[in-house]
């Protein structure tokens, strides 16, 4: 008895959508937190009545999303959070986007190298990012002919942010993990059974 | 080395940022206007938090406490209606001298309040988001004050919000009076040069060499400028030097309004 399997036209353009959402689905979850983050970074001010910094959420997203995917998804992360975050603030509008997509360039054309599973490692590469976004925003925003508020606090400030935005870049690749899981097909386990051993009886 | 999609990518972002920058000012402000309203959701959604939890700690006082502060309230309030007719008061001789000797009469302002919904997320610089717009008749350079002085204006402006720039940003300079009546200085206020991020100190600059300065005195708006109206508190003057060997004195002022809880502020409408 032989089973056949029979697609309707309908059911494989159901199913080729469902698999490219599938795709998509990681590009679309980090943008989705991305844009939480940039609100929480708007409106949550506990870390600014602490420690008088305001903590960047963005660059390590960017280390996570040029970790865990192509061109385009860290590509789409940098533009998003960067027009989302100049968008709120005074800065003007896509300062930070060069900033954000050459740190993700740089992660992302050095990713098979980087123990990306080790929190370690994950820690360094978020401070790393986080300590450089801003300078590079800077730098551009010197060329804009605007004038910053900088000073020797300012120094803690990126001190401070380059540490808190390492302890967070785990985080994130915790979260996603755990998303992922949830929302992703489960791995077929292995079966036991081998074609190439099996028995073959004969009379 | 770069792979093609990674030059592709490059080129694309550079390119975008160069448009981006370019774009005329008005351009670029009202798209950044238009994208900061794709947060309006989630704005809105965490003032109904935020008034839920509110309304939920009202419950949990008791009523001994509530008839306490009807009366403190109560009290409070016959104390500023005798202040208010006293300045009305003042207000009818300052107009009746106004038009005595022909002096150009001074029109009210009307306070709007509104709630603070967002900071700067950005570390260099200090403004605050409102939820008024355009369509409760916000506009450009409005004055933005609390009832213990000046906070900042307006710097932009979109349907629902507005963007305040708070004094002590280097887009908010503020011409300023200080010093009693008989020698009064005027100075401006510019972001604090030593401590930069401290929200409660600001420099006072261009003072002159012979300005008689105390700490503890008075800071209030000079009116020039066309943007603020005179005599709002802006703070005290906290320490002062001379400055270029001596040829004219600088002074750090603290603000008389905490930049860090600011929760609720009135916008002056004309």
């Amino acid at each position: 008895m032989s089973y056949e399997l029979r697609f309707t036209n309908y059911d494989l353009r159901a199913g080729g959508a469902v698999l490219a959402l599938m795709n998509w689905f990681n590009t679309i979850a980090i943008l989705v937190v991305a844009y939480v983050a940039v609100f929480a970074q708007a409106t949550f001010n506990e870390s600014r009545h602490l420690l008088g910094v305001q903590v960047d959420l963005i660059p390590s997203l960017v280390v996570y999303a040029a970790l865990s995917g192509g061109v385009l998804t860290f590509s789409l992360v940098a533009l998003s959070g960067a027009l989302w975050l100049d968008s709120l603030s005074a800065n003007p509008l896509g300062v930070s986007l060069l900033p954000l997509f050459l740190v993700g360039l740089v992660i992302h054309q050095f990713r098979e190298l980087i123990l990306r599973q080790q929190p370690f490692a994950q820690f360094i590469l978020g401070a790393g990012a986080t300590a450089a976004v801003p300078v590079l925003t800077l730098v551009l925003l010197m060329n804009t002919q605007v004038q910053p508020l900088l000073g020797w606090f300012s120094i803690w400030q990126w001190f401070a942010m380059s540490l808190l935005g390492g302890a967070v870049t785990p985080l994130w690749f915790f979260v996603f993990e755990r998303i992922g899981e949830t929302f992703n097909y489960r791995p077929v386990g292995e079966s036991s059974f081998r074609s190439d051993r099996q028995i073959k009886r004969s009379r | 080395m770069l792979k093609r999609p990674h030059y592709i990518a490059l080129g694309v972002v550079i390119l975008f940022t160069f448009v981006l920058l370019k774009l005329p000012s008005r351009a670029s402000s009202n798209l950044k206007l238009a994208i900061s309203g794709l947060f309006l959701p989630l704005f809105g959604m965490s003032g109904s938090l935020g008034e839920l939890a509110e309304n939920s700690s009202y419950s949990l006082l008791s009523r001994r406490e509530l008839i306490r502060q009807l009366q403190w309230q109560h009290k409070t309030n016959q104390l500023s209606q005798l202040y208010f007719r006293q300045a009305e008061e003042w207000k009818r001789e300052n107009d009746r001298l106004r038009t005595y000797f022909t002096i150009p009469q001074q029109y009210p302002f009307k306070p709007k309040m509104a709630r603070v919904v967002a900071r700067d997320p950005v570390n260099w610089w200090k403004t605050i988001t409102i939820d008024r717009g355009s369509r409760d008749g916000v506009l450009t350079n409005a004055v933005v004050v609390t009832a213990e002085g000046l906070v900042g204006r307006v710097s932009g402006v979109s349907f629902a919000q507005a963007q305040v720039v708070l004094v002590g940003d280097p887009d908010c300079r503020v011409s300023v009076l200080v010093g009693d009546d008989k020698s009064r200085e005027q100075g401006v206020i510019a972001p604090a040069s030593s401590s930069p991020l401290d929200h409660a100190l600001v420099d006072l600059s261009y003072l002159s060499r012979n300005s008689k300065l105390v700490p503890g005195q008075v800071v209030v708006t000079s009116g020039m400028g066309g943007v603020f109206p005179k005599g709002i508190m802006v703070g005290q003057i906290a320490d002062f030097r001379s400055i270029g060997y001596g040829l004219y004195k600088e002074a750090q002022v603290r603000l008389a309004v905490n930049m860090n809880r600011l929760e609720e502020v009135f916008v002056l409408m004309p």
